[in-house]
C-alpha cells in the first residue's frame, strides 16, 4: 500500500547562529495508512518542526532548504497557499499539545466543529452538518453531544478539551492526523483515555497518525513504528516491538532507560528515628464563601466554597522523602504552598520542629522561611531574568544576615555541588537551559542551609534524561545534608524512584499513605489503582511480563 | 548595605555590545531629531537669532526672506527666533511631564499592584483623577494660580498619572505571580527590596514606553493650552503660543502658524517614533520569541 505521508530528505536550517546549522536534517519518515507513527525526542529534536512542516504551518524564519514532502503522492512544500489550505483540515488534520489555547474561548464547541467542516467546500450543510458535528462527538465518546454542542471550552475539562480538538480533526476524514504531544498537558488517567481513543479511532478509520511525543511510556501504549530523532537527524527507526526491546542506539538506550520504572528500588536503610521535622495536622484551606473584604469587596457575593484542602496531615523526618502524589486539583500544590508558607492555611496547624507557623504572618514569620525552601516546577520561571544567577543565590542569605563573603563563598561551592561551573554565578539566566536553570534553583534553595526542601513538580518540565539527572542531584543532596524532602509530582514513576514515602491526593484529601514500595505492591484505594493503571507504558509492560 | 554587599565580590560587569535598543531603526531616528531640537534648543542665542521678544512694527507680518528665514509676526517679532527659544519650553515641558508623571505613577502602581488592601482605593482614586480632561484642569489651575511653565506643567501632568499608574500595577499583577518573586518571598527577602529588586525592573521597559507617549502628548497638550490662552504668557515663546498668535493672521501670515507647527510635528512624530522602537526592542515577549529561535 502506498504511504499516506512520506518524508524524503527534509532538511530545515535555523537562521542565525545558533548551536546547530538546521533544525531537521536529511529526514525521511514514511507513514503508511492506519499506522501509528510516533516520533520521539527531547527538546529541541526538531520533532516538532516536522510535524509543522509538514502541516504547512512552519514560521517565515524557517524555510525547507531540500528534501519532499509528499502527502497523498502531493509534493506539499510546493502547494500554493491556497492549496495547503484546502489540504489542511481536509486530507491532513493537527491535534496540538495545549486543549486550553488550542480553541477559541468566545465560540462554541458546535460552532468551532461545524466551522472545521464549513471550510472545505464539499462538507455538509445545514441540518446535515449538525448531525456530522453530533455524530463527530460522540465518535470521541464527549458526554451528551446535544447540550454540549452549545458549551463554551472554558465549561470542558482539559480532557473534553483535547476530545475536542480531536472531533476537529477527524471532522473531513483527513488520511494524516498530526498529534504534537496531544497528551502532555493532561493528568495520566485523562491521558490513558485519550490514548485508548487515538488507537480506537485509528482502528476503525484508517487514517495514519504521525504522533510526537517525548514519552516513551507513551510510544509504549500507542506506537506501531518509532522514529528516534536527535539534535535534528534519525537516529533510529523500527517497529515499536524492536525498538523498544532492542534499541540499538546508544541515544535510544539511554532515553529508555531514563524513564523511571515504575517498581520502587528496594527501600533504603533510614537513619534512627528522630523527630519529625515537619508535622502538619488537619490543615485546611478553603476558597471562597465569605464576601471579600476591602472596597474591592463591595459588590462581592458570597460564592462557592472550594476546599483545596481539606484536613490533610503529614509529617516528615530529617533525611526522609515523601512524595505528594496527585492529579491537577487534587490539592498536591496547594499544601506545598501552605507549607512554604506562599498562602494563608484556613485551619489546622504547620508545626516546624515543633513550632506552629500555621498561623504567623509577616515579621513573625521571617525566622521560620529560611528553614523551608522550595524549588518550582517552570525553571524558566523561578529565576529573575533581570538579575544575574550570583546575586539570586546569595539574597536569601544576606538576608539573614551572612556576610557578604561568605554567601559568595558558599554560592561557589553550591554551584559545584549541583554540577555546574562557578563563573555561571556571573551570567544571566537565559544563557541557561532548563536543567541547568533547575540546578540553578536547586542552589539557590541549598543556600539557605533549610531543613525542608519542597519540590513542587520541580522535573516535570524537564527532558527525561534531564529530570534523572536532576533526581540523581536531589538524591545525592539529600544524602548529604540529611534533607527532609517534600517531592511533589504528579507522576507516579518518578515518586517511585525517589520517595520513601508515598501520600496520594485526590480532591483535597489523602486518600492513601504508606511506604512507597507498599503502595506499589498492594495500592488499597480504587483511586490509586487507577494511577497504577493510567501510568504509560503499563499495558506493555504487562504484556512482556 | 546590600549594594557595597554585592559591588564587593561580584565580578566585574562583563564587557557586552550595543544593546539591542540602540540598533533599531525607529530609536536611532527618534533619538537623532531629538538630538538636533535639543541642540538647537540650547544653542538658541548662537543660531543668528534675535531677540525673541523684540516689538519692531514696522516689520509686521514679512514673510520669509534673507533677513527673518521664518518671516515675522504680527508685532514684528522674527518668527525663526521665537521658534528655536519656543523649543526650550515645548521639550522641557515634555521632559519634565514625562519624568514626574512616570516617577509617580511607578511609586502608585508598585504600591496598588503589590499591596492588595491598597489597591482598590488607590485605583478609584486615580480612575477619578482620569476622568478630569487636561485642558479644563489646566484653565482652572491658570485662573487660579495664574499662567506660566510651572502651572502648565502640574496641569498637564495631573491627567497622565492614573494612566502610568494603571500600567504599571498591571505589570506588577502579572510580576507578583511569578515564581521568582515567591522565591525571593521564600528567602525572606522584605517588601521593599522584594519590589526594587525584583518587580521594578521587570516593569522597566513597558515603562520607557509610556514615558515616550506621555512626553509627546505633554508637547501637544501644552501647544492646544497656549492656542487656547490658557497656556504660557507670550512673553515666554512657546510653539503654541506663536501659533496661537498668528491665528488672527492666518490668511495673510501663513508662516507663522507653518514653522511652529512643523516643529511640533515633527518633535512628537519623533517621540513616537522612538517609542515604537522601544516597545519592539525592550519587549520581553518579543525578546524571547527571537530568542527562542536560537
Amino acid at each position: 500500500m502506498s504511504p499516506v505521508l512520506e518524508i524524503r530528505g527534509l532538511s530545515v536550517p535555523l537562521p542565525g547562529s545558533g548551536d546547530r546549522a538546521h533544525a531537521v536534517e536529511g529526514l525521511s519518515l514514511t507513514v503508511g495508512p492506519g499506522e501509528i507513527v510516533c516520533v520521539v525526542g527531547e527538546s529541541g529534536s526538531g520533532k516538532s518542526v516536522t510535524a509543522h512542516a509538514v502541516m504547512g504551518l512552519l514560521p517565515p524564519v524557517l524555510k525547507p532548504s531540500g528534501g519532499e514532502i509528499r502527502l497523498l503522492g502531493e509534493d506539499v512544500l510546493a502547494a500554493s497557499p491556497s492549496r495547503l489550505r484546502a489540504l489542511r483540515g481536509g486530507r491532513m488534520a493537527m491535534v496540538f499539545q495545549e486543549p486550553m489555547t488550542a480553541l477559541n474561548p468566545v465560540l462554541t464547541v458546535g460552532a468551532q466543529l461545524a466551522e472545521v467542516l464549513e471550510a472545505h467546500a464539499e462538507g455538509p450543510s445545514g441540518r446535515a452538518r449538525h448531525e456530522r458535528v453530533l455524530a463527530l462527538m460522540r465518535d470521541v465518546h464527549l458526554p451528551d453531544p446535544v447540550r454540549m454542542v452549545r458549551a463554551y471550552p472554558h465549561q470542558l475539562s482539559g480532557g473534553q478539551r483535547q476530545r475536542v480538538m480531536i472531533a476537529m480533526a477527524l471532522a473531513n476524514d483527513p488520511a494524516l492526523i498530526i498529534a504534537d504531544e496531544p497528551t502532555t498537558a493532561l493528568d495520566v488517567t485523562t491521558q490513558a483515555q485519550i490514548l485508548k481513543l487515538m488507537r480506537e479511532l485509528q482502528a476503525r478509520r484508517d487514517a495514519g497518525i504521525l504522533f510526537i511525543t517525548h514519552d516513551f511510556g507513551v510510544v509504549a501504549e500507542i506506537a506501531d513504528r518509532v522514529a528516534v530523532m536527535r539534535r535534528g537527524r534519525l537516529v533510529e527507526e523500527g517497529t515499536a516491538e524492536a525498538v523498544l526491546s532492542r534499541p540499538q542506539d546508544p541515544y535510544t538506550r539511554m532515553l529508555i532507560d531514563a524513564v523511571p520504572s515504575a517498581t520502587p528500588p528496594a527501600p533504603r536503610p533510614r537513619p534512627a528515628a528522630k523527630p519529625p521535622v515537619l508535622e502538619v495536622e488537619s490543615l485546611a484551606k478553603t476558597y471562597g464563601g465569605g464576601v471579600a473584604s476591602g472596597l474591592g469587596g463591595l459588590f462581592g457575593r458570597p460564592g462557592r466554597v472550594v476546599h483545596a484542602l481539606d484536613r490533610v496531615s503529614v509529617s516528615l523526618r530529617p533525611g526522609e522523602t515523601l512524595g505528594v502524589v496527585g492529579e491537577s486539583g487534587s490539592g498536591k500544590s496547594t499544601l506545598a504552598r501552605c507549607i512554604a508558607r506562599f498562602v494563608d492555611p484556613s485551619a489546622g496547624a504547620i508545626r516546624l520542629d515543633g513550632a506552629d507557623i500555621a498561623g504567623l504572618r509577616g515579621r513573625a514569620l521571617h525566622p521560620y522561611r529560611r528553614r523551608v525552601q522550595v524549588i518550582f516546577q517552570d525553571p524558566y520561571r523561578s529565576l529573575n531574568p533581570r538579575r544575574r544567577v550570583g546575586p539570586s543565590i546569595v539574597e536569601g542569605p544576606r538576608n539573614y544576615g551572612t556576610p557578604a563573603a561568605v554567601a559568595w563563598e558558599r554560592a561557589r561551592s553550591l554551584m559545584d555541588l549541583v554540577g555546574l561551573d562557578p563563573s555561571a554565578l556571573e551570567r544571566y539566566p537565559h544563557e541557561f537551559s532548563g536543567g541547568q536553570r533547575q540546578r540553578i534553583a536547586i542552589a539557590r534553595a541549598l543556600a539557605m542551609e533549610p531543613d525542608l526542601l519542597i519540590a513542587d513538580e520541580a522535573v516535570s518540565a524537564l527532558d527525561v534524561s534531564v529530570q534523572a539527572q536532576v533526581l540523581d542531584l536531589l538524591e545525592s543532596v539529600r544524602e548529604r545534608l540529611n534533607l527532609a524532602i517534600l517531592f511533589i509530582t504528579h507522576d507516579l514513576r518518578v515518586a517511585a524512584r525517589l520517595c520513601d514515602r508515598l501520600i496520594v491526593m485526590l480532591n483535597g484529601r489523602v486518600v492513601e499513605e504508606g511506604e512507597t514500595a507498599a503502595v506499589f505492591a498492594d495500592p488499597q484505594h480504587a483511586y490509586t489503582r487507577a494511577l497504577f493503571a493510567a501510568a504509560p507504558g503499563a499495558h506493555r509492560r504487562e504484556a512482556a511480563e | 548595605m546590600s549594594a557595597q554587599a554585592q559591588a564587593a565580590p561580584a565580578p566585574a560587569r562583563r564587557a557586552r555590545g550595543l544593546p539591542p535598543a540602540l540598533t533599531h531603526p525607529g530609536v536611532l531616528f527618534g533619538l537623532a531629531v531629538l538630538a538636533v531640537v535639543l541642540a538647537a534648543a540650547l544653542a538658541a542665542p548662537w543660531l543668528g537669532t534675535l531677540d525673541p521678544i523684540q516689538l519692531r512694527p514696522r516689520l509686521r507680518l514679512r514673510p520669509p526672506s534673507d533677513a527673518a528665514w521664518f518671516g515675522t509676526d504680527a508685532f514684528g517679532r522674527d518668527v525663526y527666533s521665537r521658534v528655536v527659544y519656543g523649543a526650550r519650553v515645548s521639550l522641557m515641558i515634555g521632559f519634565c511631564v514625562a519624568a514626574v508623571a512616570v516617577a509617580l505613577g511607578l511609586v502608585i502602581g508598585l504600591v496598588a499592584g503589590y499591596v492588595r488592601w491598597l489597591d482598590a482605593v488607590v485605583m478609584r482614586v486615580m480612575d477619578g483623577v482620569m476622568a478630569i480632561p487636561s485642558i479644563l484642569l489646566a484653565i482652572a489651575l491658570v485662573t487660579l494660580s495664574g499662567a506660566g511653565i510651572g502651572t502648565v506643567i502640574v496641569a498637564i501632568t495631573i491627567p497622565e498619572i492614573p494612566r502610568v499608574a494603571r500600567l504599571v500595577r498591571g505589570v506588577v499583577l502579572t510580576v507578583r505571580e511569578e515564581p521568582y518573586v515567591e522565591a525571593a518571598i521564600g528567602a525572606g527577602t522584605r517588601l521593599p527590596l522584594l519590589l526594587i529588586r525584583h518587580v521594578l525592573p521587570n516593569t522597566i521597559a513597558p515603562l520607557i514606553v509610556q514615558g515616550t507617549y506621555v512626553c509627546a502628548s505633554a508637547i501637544l497638550t501644552e501647544a492646544i493650552l497656549s492656542f487656547l490662552g490658557a497656556g504660557i504668557p507670550t512673553e515666554v515663546p512657546s510653539w503654541g503660543n506663536i501659533m496661537a498668535e498668528g491665528r488672527q493672521a492666518f490668511q495673510l501670515a501663513p508662516w507663522v502658524i507653518l514653522f511652529p507647527g512643523l516643529c511640533v510635528a515633527a518633535t512628537v512624530l519623533a517621540v513616537n517614533i522612538l517609542g515604537d522602537g522601544l516597545r519592539d526592542s525592550l519587549d520581553p515577549r518579543l525578546a524571547r520569541r527571537l530568542g527562542s529561535l536560537r
